[in-house]
């Protein structure tokens, strides 16, 4: 008798009721935490306006142009001939991150590169046709691309990304 | 109170609290602290009142991430919470409920304080901080009605500043200050929302300091009496008092959540989801429900300035309650005729709610006004004359067996075992 | 002075509203969304928003609505190429191009819904004065919600023989003060409904209402099904504290 009398004034957590009762709370407190959470993640109205059209009739061989997407910068360049020859003509041994220039552009469009306008490696935005290698240099911490938005030297780990798009016709793109 | 032969278990603990002993602070004020063990349902709303504030600033932290405090957006931001944020429409709703909750669980808390007479000695600075937890609360929720920018809003801010300019001389300069121009528009949208997002943590400050002040003398308790200081009346409030606290909390959350699910607008006013609009004036302006004891009392007073000041006044007499109520018996338990006039003045808080919702004409100005003398009445005249008429029942000696002492009448003990419950 | 000032208004106050007349209470309908499991019925709103696009739309906005709401979860849930078709069907300003200029072209399902004015003084303007509301949040900015809204549109009826009506007010038995600026919008048949719905005016009404009950409240379902659950786990949670607490208590209880 006094043992278990004992035994009751010594609060103990081993109890099952106590044990469901603490699982179902921190069940509790998990879903409560889900919605508080995923508020930050992109809304509807930002994920709407995850394609963007473009208009490609008026640029010319040698020239590029620069559209928003998703608050980022994407470049749009028509290459001339010899730039895309200059591309393809890099040894994969060379590159950082290997990758083919046919990889980078679609096929029967080689003349079109379309990239993410920003450096892969904090996020600045290079400038184009400068650099070593005739393509962009990023002027934050020095990383140089090549005509096909390839690293070649410098901290950027890794190629400018390519986005999703498509050609809906000879004259338009879509991004996203 | 906290034990000071406390360790914290491991080392790295004991590391730590020997260099900044907070583990011996959260043990001593949230584990060891000795709490009276009668301590009826009535006791649970500071817990309740705890977690309405860190709701209310998580998620208005929340909010404050997808708004936009400009005239011309914040309307259509909120509209852009509800609609596009994710789980914004919920949080928002909290929110909004939530401030409602607060101030019914703060209501339910103010008046255990005033039933069991927890405002006394030694306990006066506990009561004072409360009721400057308690302005700062009505300022935060009336700033933080103005964000949406519907025209309840617009108004409810319009005619709120507009009690400023009743001050003589000086009125028409500090409204202008107010709202950064000559009338309620974006500069006062701004620094409301500023200030709406600072006067939480001030609130949590106060909070922080009225638990400090409270765990001195420690928990008033239903019989009123000071406890025996051999700790035999008392309990650790931790498990005892947090399980209690919680189960109280879990059934204040089915009633919260019964507003945010299922009539997330109902105490809120329809007007409000029309945007603001500086040239139309709504039918009939009334402030949130919590606010419209006071509301009242300013209308029934024909004089601009007097009403003002008779409003304030109205939350101000709260902070000399400790003075004005004369006697010595804390509990209305023993005191069968505060009890009755307890009561009385419940019922008179609720008319001045019922008036300030209704338009001021008619028989409401007249209900109103009896309403308004009867408040000031009870604690300036009924009070302090009470605590030297009022003949009290016996006090018990100890809170573990009032059934022993006083009359020795078995059947009256039964009865304020009953009142205790 | 001031008695007689005073006494000079309440009169002329008790005689302007004997002169405007009671509004009757709205109708109480028994709507698919009230209630703890209430759901909207997806035919009923996809005909609400053809009543809206091809009756209410002529004169009142809905600026946060977006066409792609009409293929979202919970909402009348039409399918994507439903939706772009939709969309595709309203004209949108954009702009400005490379050349700098504003240019028009097909909808998009992220464009919000096209506004039938540029503005509210032009909307005035045409209206005689009288502001057509934004119909976003119109429900849930009237007393009385989706039961007033339908009310109001049912409400239309010859003025007693007694009330005099102004040119370019109309009677209507639930507006506050009886008069409303807007002319009776439905009649039988004003619009044709695809699924073979008789379109009466009280089932137009009612279409058009659940419609606008949406867009003030598109998440309501979920709102109605979270809150379940919620609701749920609490109840649960309680009643596990509840026995805990029993159990810790016991402790004391066992000892007084």
């Amino acid at each position: 008798m006094s043992e278990e009398n004992n035994n009751k004034d010594k609060p103990t957590r081993r109890e099952f009721i106590h044990i469901a009762t603490t699982t179902v709370g921190a069940v509790g407190a998990g879903c409560v935490a889900l919605p508080l959470v995923t508020q930050m993640n992109p809304d509807a109205s930002v994920k709407a306006l995850a394609k963007v059209e473009v208009d490609i009739s008026k640029i010319n061989k040698g020239n590029e142009v620069t559209v928003m997407w998703r608050g980022k910068p994407i470049f749009i360049r028509r290459r001339t001939d010899e730039e895309v020859m200059k591309a393809r003509q890099v040894s994969l041994k060379e590159l950082k991150d290997p990758q083919k220039d046919e990889d980078r552009v679609k096929k029967g469009k080689d003349e079109w590169l379309v990239m993410v306008g920003v450096c892969t490696h904090l996020g600045c935005v290079p400038l184009k046709q400068q650099g070593e290698y005739g393509g962009w240099f990023c002027p934050c911490h020095g990383s140089h691309y090549d005509i096909s938005g390839r690293i070649r030297k410098g901290p950027a780990p890794v190629n400018m990304e390519v986005p999703n798009y498509e050609f809906v016709s000879d004259t338009k793109l879509v991004i996203g | 109170m906290s034990d000071t032969n406390y360790k914290p278990t491991s080392a790295f603990g004991r590391w730590f609290d020997e260099r900044l002993p907070l583990l011996t602070l959260f043990n001593g004020h949230l584990m060891q602290y000795p709490t009276p063990k009668n301590l009826n349902y009535w006791w649970t709303f500071g817990g309740i009142l705890t977690f309405c504030l860190v709701t209310q600033i998580i998620t208005g932290i929340v909010l404050a991430m997808h708004y936009t405090a400009h005239a011309d957006l914040a309307f259509s931001s909120v509209e852009h919470i509800m609609r596009d944020v994710n789980y914004g429409w919920l949080i928002r709703y909290i929110h909004a409920n939530g401030a409602s909750m607060f101030f019914l669980a703060v209501y339910i808390h103010i008046f255990r304080a005033l039933f069991y007479g927890s405002y006394k000695s030694p306990r006066e600075v506990i009561w004072i901080l409360g009721i400057l937890i308690y302005l700062l609360m009505m300022a935060a929720a009336f700033m933080g009605y103005v964000l949406p920018w519907g025209q309840m809003s617009f108004w409810g801010a319009t005619v709120i500043t507009n009690l400023f300019s009743a001050i003589p001389l000086v009125g028409e300069s500090i409204t202008q200050w107010l709202w950064g121009g000559f009338s309620v528009d974006n500069p006062t949208l701004t620094r409301f929302f500023s200030l709406h997002y600072l006067i939480p943590f001030l609130i949590l400050g106060l909070v922080i300091l009225h638990i400090w002040a409270l765990h001195v003398p420690g928990n008033n308790n239903p019989v009123g009496i000071d406890l025996k200081k051999d700790g035999s009346d008392t309990v650790p409030f931790h498990p005892y008092i947090v399980i209690k606290d919680l189960f109280a909390l879990v059934i204040f959350m089915i009633v919260f959540a019964g507003f945010v699910f299922y009539a997330p607008n109902i105490l809120g006013h329809s007007d409000n989801y029309i945007q603001a609009d500086p040239l139309v004036t709504p039918a009939h302006i009334v402030p949130e429900w919590y606010l419209l004891p006071f509301y009242a009392i300013l209308r029934s007073v024909p004089d601009k300035l007097g009403g003002v000041i008779l409003m304030f006044s109205a939350i101000l007499i709260l902070a000399a309650l400790p003075w004005l109520d004369t006697s010595k018996v804390r509990s209305a338990v023993f005191r069968p005729i505060y009890k009755q006039f307890f009561w009385i003045l419940v019922i008179d808080v609720l008319v001045l709610g019922y008036i300030g919702a209704m338009p001021a004409e008619g028989m409401y100005v007249a209900i109103g006004r009896v309403a308004t003398v009867y408040y000031f009445a009870h604690f300036l005249i009924i009070l302090p004359i009470l605590g030297f008429t009022e003949k009290t029942k016996p006090i018990p000696a100890s809170i573990a067996d009032p059934i022993f002492t006083g009359s020795g009448n078995p059947a009256f003990a039964k009865k304020i075992d009953k009142d205790l419950q | 002075m001031k008695l007689l000032f005073s006494i000079f208004v309440s009169i002329l106050i008790s005689f302007n509203s004997f002169a405007a007349g009671e509004a009757e209470k709205p109708m109480k309908v028994d709507w698919s969304f009230n209630g703890f499991f209430g759901k909207f019925d997806r035919a009923q709103l996809q005909r609400g928003y053809q009543v809206y696009k091809e009756v209410c739309a002529s004169c009142h906005s809905m600026k946060y609505l977006s066409y792609r709401n009409l293929g979202e979860t919970g909402g009348p849930e039409f399918s994507d190429a439903e939706v772009k078709a939709i969309a595709a069907g309203f004209t949108v300003k954009d702009g400005p191009n490379e050349d700098g200029e504003m240019f028009e072209r097909a909808g998009l399902p992220k464009d919000k819904f096209i506004s039938p004015y540029p503005n509210e003084k032009a909307a005035r303007a045409v209206n005689g004065g009288a502001y057509p509301p934004d119909m976003s949040v119109l429900v849930k900015a009237r007393s009385g919600g989706a039961n007033y809204i339908y009310s109001i549109l049912m409400g239309y009826e010859n003025p007693p023989s007694n009330m005099k009506i102004e040119e370019g007010v109309y009677y209507n038995k639930y507006m506050a003060g009886n008069k409303i600026r807007m002319s009776a919008p439905l009649s039988d048949g004003s619009v044709e409904y695809s699924d073979g719905t008789k379109a009466t005016v009280s089932q137009m009404s009612q279409d058009v209402t659940a419609f606008l009950t949406w867009a003030a409240e598109p998440h309501l379902e979920k709102r109605k099904r979270i809150g379940f659950k919620t609701i749920l786990y609490l109840l649960i949670f309680s009643v596990l504290i509840f026995f805990s607490m029993k159990k810790i208590w016991s402790r004391v209880e066992s000892k007084v």
